[in-house]
């Protein structure tokens, strides 16, 4: 690996913290301390992070339901995100907008996103405003398997091809669209053949290798910072948990779910592979581990001990003045 | 004082937001080098160039959503949906995307977007593509919805639409573009949310918006030879609804018809009434309130059923007369 040990290690750092936050908020909803719908990361940690290492600071992603990984890598603070998660005042977004619309305008993240292929537009808007500013940023933006049947994943995809947009799109394919096997409704093996339809750079990868993640974005980022347009990279992963945290998973095998988790772990992977290239000895990662520990135990007891929003809240931030 | 068309009026409008601040522009299907579907748009990309007159495929979701995404990046979109029916393909992006972000995300995000929709029947261009689909954007929390009805009122109109930082529907009738009024040289803006008075009088309250105040006008004069006096309210914007301009009225004259060119059923005319009912000009009504609209019926292609299938000045007038006698 060509990489610098400080980058190298804090991949490691941002993917152990996603596990840690979303193994937290697993943890949460099993105590009732949660309501709606969770959509944890689990399982996926490397697409977020490989991805998102690759830019700076003023750039942008656009996120999904699935976005708590996201927004960990892309510099989200975890104590308003778990504050946020627990509807609390203190919350990124007062406790208005819960886990599906967590947003950072400070780090980039334009938000996380409830409605399934609504982000690709609006990562395709943000393209459009580099190119109209020439601003040299990048936008990245996620949406799964399932988002690529949306119409708006076509439409954007045009769109940013014609007008050669700085926009990477990034398909994290973990084989379930909701409750349904994508090889039931994709009518490709590959979501990435379908970059040819727009004339654009299509990548297929193993997304939980997080080295090839990082190597094949950020080759996709230097193009579009030059000016070169959009690419398609779909990232093969797996998610371990069903769609929603208390998912009965009735649609797939246990033994399918097994065989990803022992046997393609993107973290475990990783960790190996640090160790034996001695980049990071064993005994160090112990210290690693637990710090992020408590910075998660840190975030729920900041979340758990945060105030309600106020009734008045109820009325703010309907019309901007 | 100089007359020029509606659709010179917003002409006017974009040329000098877009001159005014560079972070304004506007994208859509034919905007840019031909102009506009409608000519709206005219010389905005020989003057400005193809950057800030976008010609975009024909994508109305993707339209709708890089407005969105533009504008949370610092941008001030206009968006223009070539006919209101179509606005149905941009639909997540403007209600579920648009209207709720800011309120979801805290208040961290503005979004400066106008969205400009051509809509309205008469034309003979049939049921999908004659809507008038403002009741719907009214209902929903976090838009606004303007619908001016002369070139004057529409150029001060969406100068101050495009300077509002809120996601804003600016509903163009297609039979208006051409249509002709004064407009000062001077620059001027219309203030949101502020219905006008387009006729005082004493005896009945006319409520209307766009094209149909025409119609409204036209009835009223003739009223006014059978000895009855009506006022004629243009709402101009119908989202945020000017409650006080109406509840004054309605204490005046004690008699209200609203008229619009949208279906009734669920029509913006059954929320003013609601509204008035339940306001201190309720106990001042001398008869109940009428609403004379489009009917229930997809606009037919035939010109005969087409019209039938509208408001028309004998209908407002006969509203107006079963009330006054």
């Amino acid at each position: 690996m060509e990489l610098q040990k400080e980058i190298l290690i804090d991949m490691y750092k941002t993917m152990y913290k996603i596990r840690k936050f979303e193994e937290a908020v697993v943890d949460l909803c099993s105590q009732d301390l949660m309501r709606g719908a969770a959509h944890v990361y689990l399982g996926e940690e490397a697409i977020a992070t490989g991805a998102c290492h690759t830019l700076k600071k003023d750039d942008y992603i656009v996120s999904t339901h699935r976005g708590h990984g996201h927004c960990i890598a892309k510099g989200g603070k975890v104590h308003k995100m778990m504050a946020e998660i627990l509807g609390k005042s203190t919350g990124y977004c007062k406790g208005k907008g819960g886990s599906m619309h967590i947003a950072d305008l400070e780090c980039g993240i334009l938000g996380a996103n409830g409605i399934v292929g609504a982000g690709i537009p609006i990562a395709t808007g943000a393209g459009m405003t580099s190119w109209i500013k020439k601003d040299n940023k990048v936008t990245l933006c996620f949406f799964g398997d399932g988002a690529s049947n949306q119409g708006t994943f076509h439409e954007s995809l045009n769109m940013a091809a014609v007008f050669k947009l700085p926009v990477v799109y990034i398909c994290e394919n973990n084989h379930y669209a909701v409750f349904t096997s994508t090889d039931k409704v994709l009518s490709v093996e590959n979501v990435s053949e379908r970059s040819k339809a727009y004339g654009i750079p299509g990548y297929t990868i193993d997304g939980n290798d997080v080295i090839e993640v990082f190597n094949t974005v950020s080759d996709a980022v230097k193009r579009a910072r030059k000016g070169e347009g959009p690419s398609l990279i779909e990232c093969k992963t797996y998610r371990w948990l069903g769609h929603f945290v208390g998912d009965p998973e009735n649609y797939r095998s246990k033994e399918e779910v097994k065989k990803w988790k022992t046997e393609k772990d993107p973290i475990e992977m990783y960790k190996t592979k640090l160790i034996k290239e001695g980049v990071v000895k064993l005994g160090e990662f112990s210290r690693i581990e637990d710090d992020i520990q408590n910075e998660i135990e840190d975030a729920i007891n900041f979340a758990r001990n945060s105030p309600e929003p106020e009734e008045e809240e109820l009325w703010t931030d309907l019309y901007a003045r | 004082m100089r007359k020029i068309s509606f659709s010179k009026a917003i002409n006017e409008a974009l040329f000098e937001e877009m001159s005014r601040d560079e972070s304004v522009y506007v994208l859509g299907e034919d905007v840019g080098e031909f102009g506009g579907a409608f000519g709206v748009t005219k010389g905005l990309y020989q003057h400005f160039g193809a950057k800030r007159a976008i010609d975009t495929p024909l994508s109305e979701s993707a339209i709708a959503g890089a407005a969105v995404g533009s504008a949370v990046t610092g941008m001030r979109p206009i968006a223009e949906i070539m006919y209101i029916d179509f606005s149905t393909i941009a639909m997540d992006q403007i209600v579920n995307q648009a209207a709720k972000m800011r309120y979801m995300f805290g208040g961290k995000v503005k979004l400066p977007i106008v969205f400009r929709m051509q809509s309205g029947a008469g034309s003979g261009m049939a049921a999908q593509h004659s809507q008038s689909l403002e009741a719907w954007y009214n209902h929903i929390p976090g838009l606004k919805v303007v619908m001016p009805s002369i070139p004057y009122d529409a150029k001060g109109l969406l100068k101050t639409a495009i300077r509002d930082d809120n996601p804003i529907i600016f509903i163009e009738h297609k039979l208006l573009y051409s249509e002709k009024g004064e407009v000062p040289e001077e620059e001027y803006l219309i203030p949101l949310g502020k219905a006008s008075i387009k006729r005082e009088g004493k005896d009945v309250t006319l409520i209307s918006y766009s094209r149909m105040i025409h119609f409204v006008l036209s009835a009223a004069e003739e009223l006014q030879k059978q000895g009855v006096d009506a006022e004629v309210i243009d709402l101009r914007t119908i989202k945020p609804l000017d409650e006080n301009t109406i509840f004054q009225s309605v204490i005046k004259t004690g008699r209200v018809v609203i008229v619009h060119e949208a279906c009734k059923n669920g029509g913006v005319g059954g929320e003013i009434v609601a509204r008035i009912v339940d306001s201190e000009a309720f106990n001042y009504l001398d008869a109940p309130i009428k609403r004379v609209c489009g009917f229930d019926v997809p606009i037919p292609y035939n010109k005969r059923l087409e019209s039938l299938a509208l408001p028309t000045k004998e209908r407002i007038i006969e509203a107006v007369n079963q009330i006054v006698k």
